[in-house]
């Protein structure tokens, strides 16, 4: 039944490239008839753990705990350790994914030297051959990180104008808070809207969701400990994330600390109260905005993002919100929910598969003759936007919560309860 | 004793590199089908373009007297593509072009590693029907369905595969190719070669082009789910319907574990407290439709059902199907083994049989769950156990011998459409006689006689 959904099995149609396959490999070396090594080491690189195959299949198979933990078994015995790697892995993982504060720092330097007109020079002059080869690959998709951070843009506790029916927290995420701080910004701004009071730590971790799809199911764990120490499930009615990938893994911390006494009941908790912004929205009813985000009529589709779609069942939500929305023309996108190629690091560990992928999606999004694709987590929104621009194919990539922001702002003032600090 | 280097190489040199795998990485993910615990990893896996390409892997392997064991997507339930030691697969899924429509004639023609769904997709296309829709169609091939002799949801009304399939093109163990059979509806010159193929179970020789019959696509169709408290109600409705003379072409059933698993995986709203469901389907003629429906429904309601309802629209009715082919695998959810059976009663005895596999499951201790293409009288009780626990193990045999005891004494057959493979062959002598049995076995030699085609399948 996973077969026909795996894209990396569609690619190759070779057994050991699809869920079924990788799975009896697996049970292979459990079973002692198979030594791991280097081929099953790129055999679960070549997988996108973009969890397609969970959802299809009804035997309920949890492909995505089988993955992480075939992946953490690779790292420990070290299978493809080469010191390059060694190098980057300890910067990316122990270092600056451990450190908010340094991930910041590194992202305002990364925001001058794009500011500056730096980089265009450092690539006029070929300086980019200095880099590793990974780097230099990835070094043309970077980010534009944005110059405020959402502590910049979001105050510690914010209360919405009419009386607050619910208190949450919001995740603000690694890539977002850098890349996207804006759209953390709308996604309070809908919370608001919609009367909740928010509450937004300034110094969050990094909630590991990258350590444990690479295989640091260790220091994914303290990472969570982390996270449920700085925002107690206790205190809030929910957590809400914007970001697919993070929601995914942030959801299963329970998994995660199972064996650890003094965390597992809130870890429980913290699970149940983990909420997707569109799963939460729809669940309190989201208010319909009383004005359009655009001037006119405009069409739209939207792209599920696998860990959205597939890691958390969250696929209907996103689109009610968008037809909520007035003035939105929506449209659907053929095999919406078939992966980016994004991915996490994959376009940087199987660059070939990961554009093979990307092509596709843009060509279905170019076929919709939408002028905008919504999706939410910024991988797929940087792949996206890479793609496009690449084709040379102007259609603007939107997180949902904007486009619903941003009607809220142009309602009629004083009838909008919300006090934007971001122009849009 | 290893595969040698040098067959290898003569594959290579037949095929290009890349379609023969041999290392363990590539080659143990075929060592396998859709039955639980049965695995054996071939000697190499190679993925022929063309006939003329399987023709010389087969000659090759005769050659080196190595087993060939044909395989299409995988999904057999009896064992049929697991390997045997040191064997080549030959895969057929790079043959998978559609050939040829024919709206005058009314056929397709396929290579076999064309998915069964494209088969009537493509057929749709051209406003045309193919009828047999296994519950793996999305996956399973049309080669392995032919050698199945495949069944689906639809059997009840348009019979299985064999029915469709009116001419083949065959790779021998010899390397020759033979064509069966041909385009015309009417064909008696001398015997029907064909048939003994369909349902060979890759044992005679490989399948590598597939002549089809089609039909017009019906022009209307209902969907219904009559809901029952008794397992038994849901059963005589079957027998009533077909006593009244009514041939639809669904009537599908599941019990309530069925439902249960069903309803985790799908979340559609079945009532998970009902102790059956009957999913029933019409299709042909709007008006026909329209007053077998209706009759189906009051037949339903005067044997006990106490809900029936309509699929709105053909999305509904599509989800309802698609929920109802997912039974198989959502079962596994309940326990790490899923042993799955085939028997297959007459129709006017699946009242019996059904009360009677409850029956046997509570006095072995066994949790079983049961559904099926209960219109054929094909019944699928299902051992939901743990292949570790040896004396479970042994407590599901005993249940399975006796199923198959009452099945061969009310008239059955031990398979209805999965084949005999490995899981069925204990029984098969019991059923066809020593006569009919040796008969196959004569046929086996006749087109095999080094016995290099999936040796060790139906029988030994
Ligand atoms: C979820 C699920 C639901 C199912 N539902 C049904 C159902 O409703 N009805 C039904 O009948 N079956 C059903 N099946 C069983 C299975 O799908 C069918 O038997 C199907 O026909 C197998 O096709 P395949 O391509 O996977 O063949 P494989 O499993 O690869 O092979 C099956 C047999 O055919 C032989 N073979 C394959 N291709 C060729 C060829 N070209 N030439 C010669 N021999 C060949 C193989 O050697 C083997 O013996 C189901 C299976 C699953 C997993
Ligand atoms: S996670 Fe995605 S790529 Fe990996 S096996 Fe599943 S469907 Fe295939
Ligand atoms: S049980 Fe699930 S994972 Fe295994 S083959 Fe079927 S759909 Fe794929």
């Amino acid at each position: 039944m996973c077969l026909p959904t795996c894209p990396t099995y569609d690619a190759t149609r070779r057994e050991r490239n699809s869920p079924r396959g990788r799975i009896s490999l697996m049970r292979s070396i459990a079973d002692g008839e198979l030594e791991m090594g280097e081929e099953f080491a790129a055999e679960m690189s070549y997988c996108l753990g973009c969890l397609a195959c969970q959802s299809a299949c009804p035997a309920g198979v949890d492909y995505a705990r089988l993955f992480e933990t075939a992946r953490a078994d690779i790292e420990q015995q070290g299978i493809r350790d080469t010191p390059s790697r060694i190098f980057w892995r300890t910067l990316v993982l122990r270092v600056l994914f451990m450190r908010p504060r340094l991930l910041r720092w590194m992202g305002r330097a990364l925001h001058l030297y794009q500011k500056t007109g730096l980089d265009r020079l450092v690539r006029r002059l070929g300086l980019t051959r200095l880099l590793p080869a990974d780097l230099r690959r990835l070094e043309p998709q970077t980010p534009r990180i944005e110059s405020k951070f959402s502590s910049d843009l979001i105050a510690a506790a914010e209360e919405p104008a009419t009386h607050a029916r619910c208190r949450v927290a919001l995740l603000t995420g690694c890539i977002q808070d850098l890349a996207f701080s804006s759209i953390n910004r709308d996604t309070a701004d809908v919370l608001l809207a919609n009367g909740c009071s928010v509450h937004t730590q300034e110094w969050q971790p990094c909630c590991g969701s990258l350590h444990a799809h690479n295989g640091e199911l260790g220091m994914a764990a303290s990472l969570a400990r982390r996270m449920i120490d700085l925002i107690p499930p206790g205190d809030y009615d929910a957590i809400i994330t914007n970001a697919g990938g993070c929601g995914s893994h942030l959801r299963h911390y329970s998994t995660l600390l199972a064996g650890d006494h003094r965390y597992a009941d809130r870890a429980k908790e913290w699970d149940r109260k983990v909420k997707d912004i569109h799963e939460w929205l729809v669940d309190i009813h989201p208010r319909i905005p009383t004005a359009s985000p655009f001037e006119t009529e405009t069409s739209v589709t939207y792209h599920d993002s696998c860990h959205l779609a597939h890691g958390q069942k969250v696929v209907s939500q996103p689109r009610a919100i968008l037809k909520l929305i007035p003035g939105l023309r929506y449209i659907e996108l053929p095999e919406a929910s078939w992966c980016c190629g994004s991915a996490g690091v994959y376009s940087i560990t199987q660059p070939e598969q990961s554009a093979r992928l990307q092509e596709r999606k843009i060509g279905h999004i170019a076929g919709t003759g939408a002028l905008i694709v919504a999706t939410s987590n910024p991988g797929c929104h940087l792949h996206i936007v890479s793609g496009l621009r690449a084709a040379g194919i102007n259609v603007a990539v939107e997180q949902p919560v904007t486009l619903l922001a941003r009607a809220y702002r142009r309602e009629k003032k004083p009838s909008g309860s919300i006090e934007s600090t971001y122009p849009s | 004793m290893p595969l040698k280097e040098s067959i290898f190489s003569e594959l290579r040199a037949c095929l290009g590199g890349e379609h023969v795998l041999t290392k363990p990485e590539d080659t143990l993910p075929y060592g396998f089908d859709g039955t639980a615990a049965l695995k054996q990893s071939p000697g190499a896996v190679v993925f022929p373009a063309d006939t003329l390409q399987v023709a010389e892997c087969v000659r090759i392997a005769t050659r080196h007297g190595v087993p060939v064991v044909s395989r299409g997507s995988g999904t057999g339930l009896s064992g049929g593509s697991v390997p045997v030691t040191e064997c080549l697969v030959l895969c057929l899924i790079r043959m998978d072009q559609v050939l040829q429509v024919d709206p005058a004639n009314l056929t397709l023609r396929v290579q076999p590693g064309v998915t069964t769904l494209k088969v009537d997709e493509t057929a749709a296309l051209h406003g045309l029907f193919y009828p047999p829709d296994p519950g793996s169609m999305k996956i399973s091939t049309i080669g392995g369905n032919v050698a199945e002799n495949s069944g689906g949801l639809r059997g009840l009304k348009y019979g299985v595969t064999r029915d469709y399939v009116m001419g083949l093109e065959v790779v021998l163990p010899d390397g020759s190719i033979a064509r069966l059979g041909n385009a015309c509806v009417k064909d008696v010159a001398g015997y029907s070669l064909k048939d003994v193929f369909i349902g060979s179970e890759g044992t005679l020789g490989v399948i590598t082009e597939i002549l089809l019959k089609l039909l017009p696509r019906p022009r209307a169709r209902k969907t219904m789910l009559a809901v029952f408290d008794r397992m038994e109600d849901a059963a005589e409705t079957v027998s009533a319907i077909i006593a009244e003379k009514i041939i639809p072409c669904t009537l599908e059933f599941l019990d309530q574990m069925t439902v249960r698993c069903v309803e985790d995986f799908a979340r559609i709203g079945l009532p998970v407290d009902c102790g059956a469901l009957l999913l029933m389907e019409t299709d042909g003629h709007p008006v026909v439709v329209e007053e077998e429906a209706v009759r189906m429904g009051d037949i339903a309601s005067r044997h006990g059902a106490r809900e029936i309802r309509t699929a709105a629209d053909a999305a509904e009715a599509q989800q309802l199907a698609t929920a109802r082919r997912s039974a198989f695998s959502a079962l596994a959810r309940m326990r790490p083994t899923t042993i799955l059976e085939d028997v297959t009663v007459p129709r006017s005895s699946l009242a019996e049989m059904v009360g009677y596999i409850a029956g046997i499951a509570a006095k072995h201790r066994l949790m079983v769950g049961t559904f099926g293409h209960m219109g054929d009288g094909n019944l699928h009780p299902t051992f939901l156990t743990d292949e570790r626990d040896a004396e479970e193990m042994e407590r599901v045999h005993q249940a399975l011998d006796e199923i198959v005891e009452k099945t061969l004494a009310l008239g059955g057959t031990i398979t209805g459409e999965h084949g005999v493979g490995l899981a069925k062959k204990p029984w098969l002598r019991r059923q066809m006689g020593d006569a009919s049995y040796e008969l196959m076995k004569t046929f086996k030699r006749a087109l095999d006689p080094a016995g290099i085609m999936n040796p060790g399948k139906i029988f030994d």
